[in-house]
């Protein structure tokens, strides 16, 4: 099982974390499409490789971090607390 | 050494199989035999004997019937991967005979034999086809395709396995499996001379170090060795005795190494537990397993009576067992010669030796249940009944692969070789697994590389401790390791001649009886990688997983195919690298179960339990409809602590509840509760539940008993990943309150001789909050809110005075005839007044215009999470709606789920909820219909479970009680 580095917690097993998916900017819900708002709920672009991924430490500090992980390594290059983007 | 004169001839007086006078290093214990049965026949064995050494000592030869061929087999390697002796311990199965210890009383039995070991009906699988083509059963049992069942139960009586039974506990009363979290700075994989050197070397360096063990105690291949090897296992285990940063797990083994060296270990024969499964999460590994003897393929390499000379060194100086009476003696190593020696030394007489390091080799193996003679490559055939081999060593590199590692093949030393390069900082190996030595050479190399592991735990842990912020002012000082890595000596493997494979086929895979010629046959079909020659063959896809057949194959299809060893590669080690036990992996269920306050109470008062979730409910006390008349007449009391709670502060709550409900906030005054529905982004109806304002700045919000937690989380979301710059503090205070319902036409003359907040309908209306004492209790919530329709007040009361509260609402209601109710009551309380449950009447596809919440969302807000499908919805119509129905048969109540048809046979809906209601005496339901059908007064068809059809007519609104909703705002 792979490690989380929690900005707050340090590494964690990922067991305790909730993973978010990969995060996208929500679209504006007055002007969004059907295609868009769509796309913001359904569509992931599942890469081989680096991606953005917001992770939940429901089992720690109960922060939202924003987590830089290569898919095929499992390696993390950055986690940063979401709301305050400190790490 | 050169070919001894072959004596073709046995002499005349042989000293027979069977147990030796006292070995120095033997590891049975003479004064205290051991009585079990085999295949029903009473055999004696010392403590410390393994089932296969025990037997060997009785002279017995055969352990098993092979896979496909039923072939006779017996000791290969006489230790934990040994093939040929999985057997049936009591109701365990494939307990592997070569390593559990033989106890008191053990019942053992032989595996895949019918109808006996000694006469084995299906061994015309060999006679008969002469062997089985590889993809024998892909090609013979594929048509036609009917008679596919009938395969599978014919096939199944050959599979090679034991029986289980529902509980496999070991059949020892009391035992159980288990589980373990460890955080080690260093695991070391292999107890022998390396690794209890390099684990020694580790915890003298300040390191907590786990060393995992395979066998019943360490030491290696020292324990079978000569005195001098003995005299360094003394020393090696003082050492290790010595040191207490070294915690030692004998009989068990590391059987997967996953991400950021987290390790699964299997702990075995502890007292009262089964099977424990250790997850430890290492800083370091050192893999130290060791060499595992390779055997070598030729015509008969099977027999009963050939074995790899591990397994006689092992039976003559472990457990004293004399392995045969005479023997041919195949060596190309000094191990091998070696080996020879103990066989004088145990009486054996030996026919030949024949050096493979001079060329000469043995042709096959000749005898029918077991080996009765041998031809060399000379010509000459000699009379035996043990043909030892020492063709070579594996490097079980297997947990050096599952951490990225590619093992590079040595022809030199024909073996594969861990590459340095490709190692993760976080694993060393060390010991036969890199190269060769003197005891004196391993130990070196291992003391380097276990200080070298604890530098680079010291080092982790503390870049790990700088880099926490919440790392506290009192914490221990973190260590300071030296940044220069440890000086390494080479520990070069030594040459060795490639010996795979003879002048003639035999098995290269003997769990999955996979001979050379199958793999020859399997690359002439095209099968002409390793990975597709293993799963067509199904070759190294056995119990031992490719440990003593892989290098053998890999040489055999690189032959085959022109290639040469190290272009042909090997297939892919994946975990685990020993058989693990369902159990094992299975271990204790830690599963958390809740429980109110109030539990006692109702375990005294012959609840029916309900799991609900993690929670344990009471669903009744034993008539759920006298419970619901009671509190449609008087008054009932229903413990609901398990609904989420979540305290809410700040000035943004409104703007927050505006966001995350569908309805709007911004005018709820202090002292009121309103009903809200959460959806999620796509629409769908998420939770509901009832929010009151407490205070300014202060709320608190309720949720679905199943919800409490996602929504916690989810409001959480929105606030720290969407509006960081929003002021609402949330604490989730559902276990902090004990929660009960007051219900019914005299809950407010109960609750007000127990409460000082003013019950009276002016001051304190439905739909309002107050806070005050109740039973004396103070800073309980009282919320005047109706889930079941009646005059109801929910009280939340600190939860360690919750079983005083409810003790005080039945005495004081007493004269009031006030009653408990359960899940099951409410349950029916609600539907008859027409109140969704989300997830009940609602599913994952279930947007909010199709749950009859029309009246609650409020579009005209910018924004609010799932707006947008909702606004869709609206405008497209819903696909079905939420309607009551009742059933024209009156008596009868569709079950839950069952189907409504539309007029043509069309299936238009289904019953969402369904019960008889004891208020009005007949079937009332709830249901998802097609808005067509979902008018006031359409009757459609319902049909049950059980294939009738009856009549149901959609009645106005939800409410089959009191749909003015007169009865709740008295």
């Amino acid at each position: 099982m792979m490690l989380l580095p929690c900005p707050w917690c340090g590494p964690r097993n990922a067991t305790e974390f909730r993973y978010g998916g990969a995060t996208g900017a929500r679209p504006d819900p007055v002007s969004a499409t059907p295609q868009q708002w769509r796309e913001y709920l359904y569509t992931q672009t599942n890469p081989l490789g680096w991606s953005r991924e917001g992770w939940y430490h429901r089992a720690g500090c109960r922060r939202y971090i924003t987590v830089e992980r290569h898919t095929g390594t499992n390696e993390v290059r950055s986690a940063l607390d979401t709301a305050t983007e400190d790490g | 050494m050169s070919l001894t004169t072959p004596d073709p001839t046995p002499t005349t007086t042989r000293a027979r199989p069977g147990r030796l006078a006292p070995q120095p290093g033997e590891v049975i214990d003479r004064r205290r035999p051991v009585t079990f049965t085999w295949n029903g026949v009473t055999h004696r064995g010392f403590r410390g004997d393994t089932i296969a050494s025990a037997l060997a000592a009785s002279g017995e030869r055969v352990f098993s019937r092979s896979y496909k061929y039923h072939r006779p087999r017996g000791l290969l390697t006489a230790d934990f991967l040994d093939p040929g002796c999985s057997v049936q311990v009591g109701d365990e199965p494939n307990v592997r005979g070569g390593h559990r210890l033989v106890e008191d009383g053990m019942v053992v039995s032989s595996q895949n034999t019918w109808p006996s070991l000694k006469f084995d009906v299906k061994a015309v699988n060999g006679l008969a086809g002469r062997f089985l083509a590889p993809g024998f059963y892909y090609k013979t049992f594929i048509k036609p395709q009917r008679l596919w069942p009938l395969y599978e139960k014919v096939l199944r009586r050959f599979v090679h396995a034991g029986e289980i039974t529902a509980d496999v506990s070991g059949g020892v009363p009391g035992e159980t499996f288990d589980k373990r979290y460890a955080h080690p700075d260093v695991v070391v994989a292999g107890g022998g001379p390396a690794g209890m050197a390099a684990a020694v070397a580790a915890a003298l360096a300040g390191s907590r170090v786990m060393l995992v063990e395979e066998e019943h105690e360490l030491g290696g291949h020292l324990r079978w060795g000569d005195a001098d090897d003995r005299e360094a296992l003394r020393d090696l285990r003082a050492q290790v005795a010595a040191e207490p940063g070294i915690e030692v797990l004998t009989n068990s083994v590391v059987s997967g190494r996953f991400d950021d060296n987290w390790l699964s270990i299997v702990q075995r024969g502890l007292p009262q537990v089964f099977e424990r499964l250790i997850k430890a999460r290492a800083a370091t590994m050192i893999v130290a397993p060791g060499l595992i003897e390779r055997p070598y393929v030729f015509e008969g390499n099977d027999l009963p009576g050939v074995m790899l000379s591990t397994a006689v060194r092992r039976l003559i100086n472990l457990y004293a067992v004399r392995p045969g009476s005479r023997a041919v003696v195949l060596t190309a190593n000094p191990e091998g010669d070696a080996a020879v020696e103990d066989l004088r030394r145990a009486g054996v007489e030996i026919a030949a030796v024949v050096d493979a390091r001079a060329g000469d080799t043995v042709v096959r193996a000749t005898g029918r249940s077991e080996v009765t003679g041998v031809e060399l490559s000379t010509g000459a055939r000699i009379a035996c009944d043990l043909l030892v081999t020492a063709v070579g060593w594996t490097a079980p590199t297997s947990l050096l692969n599952m951490a990225g590692d590619r093992p590079v093949y040595r022809p030199q030393a024909a073996r594969f070789l861990p590459d340095p390069q490709r190692m993760p900082e976080n694993v060393l190996a060390t010991g036969g697994i890199v190269g060769d030595g003197t005891v004196t050479e391993l130990v070196a190399h291992a003391t380097a590389i276990g200080r070298e592991a604890a530098r680079r735990a010291a080092a982790r842990a503390r870049a790990i401790g700088e880099a926490v912020p919440t790392r506290g002012g009192d914490a221990p000082a973190l260590p300071n390791p030296d940044p220069t890595p440890v000086d390494v000596p080479v520990l070069a493997p030594a040459d060795h001649p490639e010996l795979f494979q003879g002048s003639t086929h035999g098995f290269v895979d003997f769990c999955e009886d996979v001979s050379s010629k199958d793999l020859v046959i399997a690359v002439k079909e095209g099968y002409d990688s390793i990975e597709l020659v293993k799963r067509y063959t199904t070759v190294t896809m056995g119990p031992t997983q490719g440990k003593l057949e892989t290098v053998n194959t890999v040489a055999i299809v690189a032959a085959a195919t022109g290639r040469t060893m190290a272009e042909t590669g090997t297939t892919t080690w994946r975990p685990m690298y020993a058989p693990v036990t369902l159990g094992a992996l299975a271990g204790r269920i830690h599963e958390p179960v809740r429980y109110s306050p109030m539990q006692s109470w109702h375990e005294r008062h012959g609840a029916t339990p309900l799991v609900a979730g993690q929670w344990i409910r009471p669903e009744h006390y034993g008539d759920p409809a006298a419970e619901v008349r009671a509190v449609r007449t008087g008054v009932g009391i229903i413990d609901v602590t398990p609904i989420g709670k979540l305290d809410l502060r700040g000035p943004d709550v409104a703007q927050l509840l505006n966001l995350l409900y569908v309805n709007k906030w911004s005018k709820l005054g202090i002292g009121r509760v309103r009903y809200g529905v959460m959806c999620a982004e796509d629409g769908v109806v998420m939770d509901d539940g009832v929010t009151g304002r407490l205070g300014e700045d202060h709320y608190l919000m309720s949720t679905t008993s199943s919800g409490a937690a996602t929504v916690w989380e989810w409001v959480e979301d929105w606030l720290q990943t969407a509006h960081p710059d929003w002021r609402v503090h949330v604490t989730p205070v559902t276990t902090a309150y004990a929660s009960i319902n007051v219900a019914g036409p005299r809950s407010r003359e109960l609750l007000a001789g127990l409460t000082n907040v003013d019950l009276s309908a002016d001051a304190f209306g439905y739909m309002q909050v107050r806070t005050g004492a109740v039973a004396g209790v103070d800073d309980c919530v009282l919320w005047r809110i109706g889930f079941t329709g009646e005059l109801s007040y929910e009280i939340h009361v600190p939860a360690s005075y919750g079983l005083h509260a409810w003790e005080r609402l039945m005495a004081h209601g007493a004269d009031l005839g006030v009653q408990p109710f359960g899940v099951e009551a409410q349950r029916i309380l609600r539907l008859e007044k027409g109140h969704f449950i989300v997830g009940q009447d609602t599913d994952g596809l279930t947007r909010a215009y199709s749950g009859a919440l029309d009246w609650a969302i409020k579009l005209d807000k910018d924004d609010f999470v799932g707006k947008p499908e909702l606004v869709w919805q609206q405008e497209q119509g819903v696909t079905t709606q939420l309607v009551a129905l009742q059933p024209d048969d009156r008596t009868t109540v569709p079950e839950e789920a069952s189907q409504i048809l539309a007029a043509d046979g069309r299936i238009a809906g289904r019953i969402t909820s369904s019960r008889m209601s004891p208020t009005l005496g007949r079937s009332i339901c709830l249901g998802q219909l097609e808005p067509a059908l979902a008018a006031p007064g359409t009757v459609v068809t319902v049909r049950l479970v059980d294939g009738r059809d009856i009549g149901a007519t959609v009645i106005e609104g939800l409410a089959h009680v009191d749909p003015e909703g007169a009865r709740q705002r008295v």
